[in-house]
């Protein structure tokens, strides 16, 4: 047990109901290792959002224990809640892009906010508008560019501070395949290179391919099964038993 | 395409996370001063400029009647007989001006007396036809307090029959009510537009954040400090508010430049009494600077109860 690298995330037997309403997630106990690709999947509606949320900090659950970072949330006051967010990436579902303020500038956001010196701000995120394949529209706000375009601008804000754990919600639903292939490279890239925990949301089974090393967690009406072994210890990669999910 | 940007060093995001209270501009839209607060934040300071103006003047109005009159004292020798009137008046001037206490004492001539009495009495004043008491004004060096009045009303009471003697602040005393009224309603109306600005600056600032609350969402779960969005938003009512106290000022300043002219052409000594002074433009100059106050302190807490709301 010794042996066990610190957990990034650690839920105890977690629920979340939202109002009077039934639970959305039920008893969902569950660790996440540093360094792990997992994917997160289910059919619309089990519950992948919700958990995400609990996972981005966007939502406190009902009941049972969160561990982030070695941190205790359900206890931790607020305030502190922002140093927590600074070491996340989040790619959201419908992007969530600031909409009068440039490609540049959103994707800048994260650095500003950390109050990065802003000669390093203008390096970085140069790089990584280039990298995404964006630096002509680096000038463009969001309403005025594609979905693929808005989408990228997402992810490179969501890896521009270089997270602890990266959380994205379908981060290539509206890009083409061979976009979605680089934007995995870049999940795998900060995986493989930072040690970012990566845990993508997606229906697309074809997906989880593309990602060896991945681990697989499936949502069924709230509830988590384990049909690769992702949850055990030591976890064992999807494509192992890919056709389990 | 196919290499990822490179990544920091090691310890470089420490240096991000290390530093705190960066500039959060431009993740609101900019102020435009295109919404109606400016200009309400400008007539509500407009009218507490004039209102603190106007309880100014009116309270230096007071202060300066009473501190004329604080220590006068008329004496009025009633008698139908001129010769006789004549004679006691100056019995009068000598038993007052051999007083102790006493620093100035003057006889109204008659034709002063006529003169003041002729806009009412008409030529009757001058013909003497109208028995006019002979009128003498005392000043003292102390308050004409009752017990002053009483001792003067002694010493004359031997040698001048018919002397009555009255504090000449006694018959402004409803006056002197009247200006503590306007005064205590200058104060009620600066009070309650106080707060009419306090309340168009928490409807302002409600309803920027309502607007803004999808960017506010996103960078407050981007780690952006509960500090950095306040600061966001008081930057913005702070140029609005800024900008709204100057116009009004601005507007309150020229009102009461005109209206102090207007007084000045009634070359009336008590309105001349009633001007500013340079401390009393210091708290007018003040005016503006708490209404910022206000505004930022209002929008402030605003804004904290609705960041409160979020995780």
């Amino acid at each position: 047990m010794n042996d066990r690298p610190a957990e990034i995330v650690k839920f105890d037997n977690v629920g979340l109901r939202y109002g009077t309403d039934p639970e959305v997630l039920s008893n969902l106990s569950f660790t996440l290792y540093p360094g792990s690709f997992y994917f997160l999947t289910g059919a619309s509606g089990a519950g992948k959002t919700s958990l995400l949320k609990l996972l981005y900090l966007a939502q406190r659950p009902s009941r049972g224990a969160i561990r982030m970072f070695g941190q205790d949330l359900i206890t931790m006051p607020r305030e502190r809640l922002p140093d927590l967010r600074r070491g996340l990436g989040v790619v959201f579902q419908n992007f969530r892009l600031v909409q009068h303020l440039t490609a540049f500038d959103n994707v800048a956001l994260p650095l500003r906010l950390a109050g990065a010196d802003e000669k390093r701000v203008v390096k970085a995120v140069s790089d990584m508008l280039e990298w995404v394949g964006l630096a002509h529209r680096s000038h463009a706000i969001p309403a005025t560019m594609s979905g693929g375009e808005q989408q990228r601008v997402a992810i490179a804000r969501a890896v521009i501070a270089r997270p602890k754990m990266l959380i994205a919600d379908e981060p290539t639903g509206n890009v083409d395949p061979e976009m979605a292939l680089k934007l995995l490279r870049l999940f795998e890239a900060l995986n493989h290179r930072v040690g970012t925990t990566v845990v993508v949301a997606t229906h697309d089974v074809h997906l989880l391919k593309k990602v060896p090393d991945s681990l697989i967690m499936r949502l069924n009406k709230g509830q988590l099964s384990d049909p690769t072994g992702a949850l055990r210890y030591p976890p064992r990669p999807a494509t192992t038993s890919g056709s389990g999910v | 395409m196919n290499t990822p940007p490179p990544m920091p060093e090691a310890g470089e995001e420490e240096a991000f996370a290390d530093s705190r209270g960066h500039s959060a501009a431009r993740l609101l839209p900019p102020t435009r001063f295109a919404g109606p607060i400016p200009w309400v934040i400008a007539i509500l300071i407009a009218l507490v400029v004039i209102a603190a103006a106007g309880g100014l003047a009116l309270r230096n109005l007071a202060t300066s009647a009473q501190a004329d009159l604080s220590a006068a004292v008329t004496v009025q020798v009633i008698e139908a007989n001129p010769d006789l009137r004549a004679a006691r008046g100056a019995a009068a001037v000598r038993v007052l001006t051999a007083m102790d206490g006493v620093q100035a004492v003057r006889l109204v001539p008659e034709a002063e007396l006529a003169a003041l009495l002729e806009p009412w009495l008409g030529e009757g004043a001058t013909s003497g036809d109208v028995p006019i008491p002979a009128l003498i004004d005392v000043e003292l060096t102390r308050s004409a307090d009752p017990a002053e009045v009483a001792r003067i009303e002694a010493a004359l009471a031997q040698n001048v029959p018919g002397a009555r003697v009255d504090a000449q602040s006694d018959w402004l005393r409803p006056v002197y009510g009247a200006l503590a009224a306007l005064q205590w309603l200058a104060l009620g109306l600066i009070t309650l537009v106080a707060l009419a600005t306090a309340a168009a600056v928490w409807l302002a600032a409600r309803n920027a954040f309502a607007g803004a609350r999808d960017t506010v969402e996103i960078i407050h779960l981007l780690g952006a400090t509960d500090r950095q969005i306040s600061a966001v938003f008081l930057r913005t009512v702070l140029y609005e508010a800024a900008f709204g106290a100057a116009v009004g000022t601005a507007l309150g300043v020229a009102a009461v430049w005109l209206l102090g002219q207007q007084f000045a052409a009634l070359d009336s000594g008590m309105a001349g009494g009633g001007g500013l002074a340079f401390k009393d433009w210091l708290v007018i100059a003040a005016v503006p600077l708490a209404g910022v106050l206000i505004a930022l302190l209002t929008a402030r807490i605003t804004i904290a109860l609705a960041l409160k709301d979020m995780l």
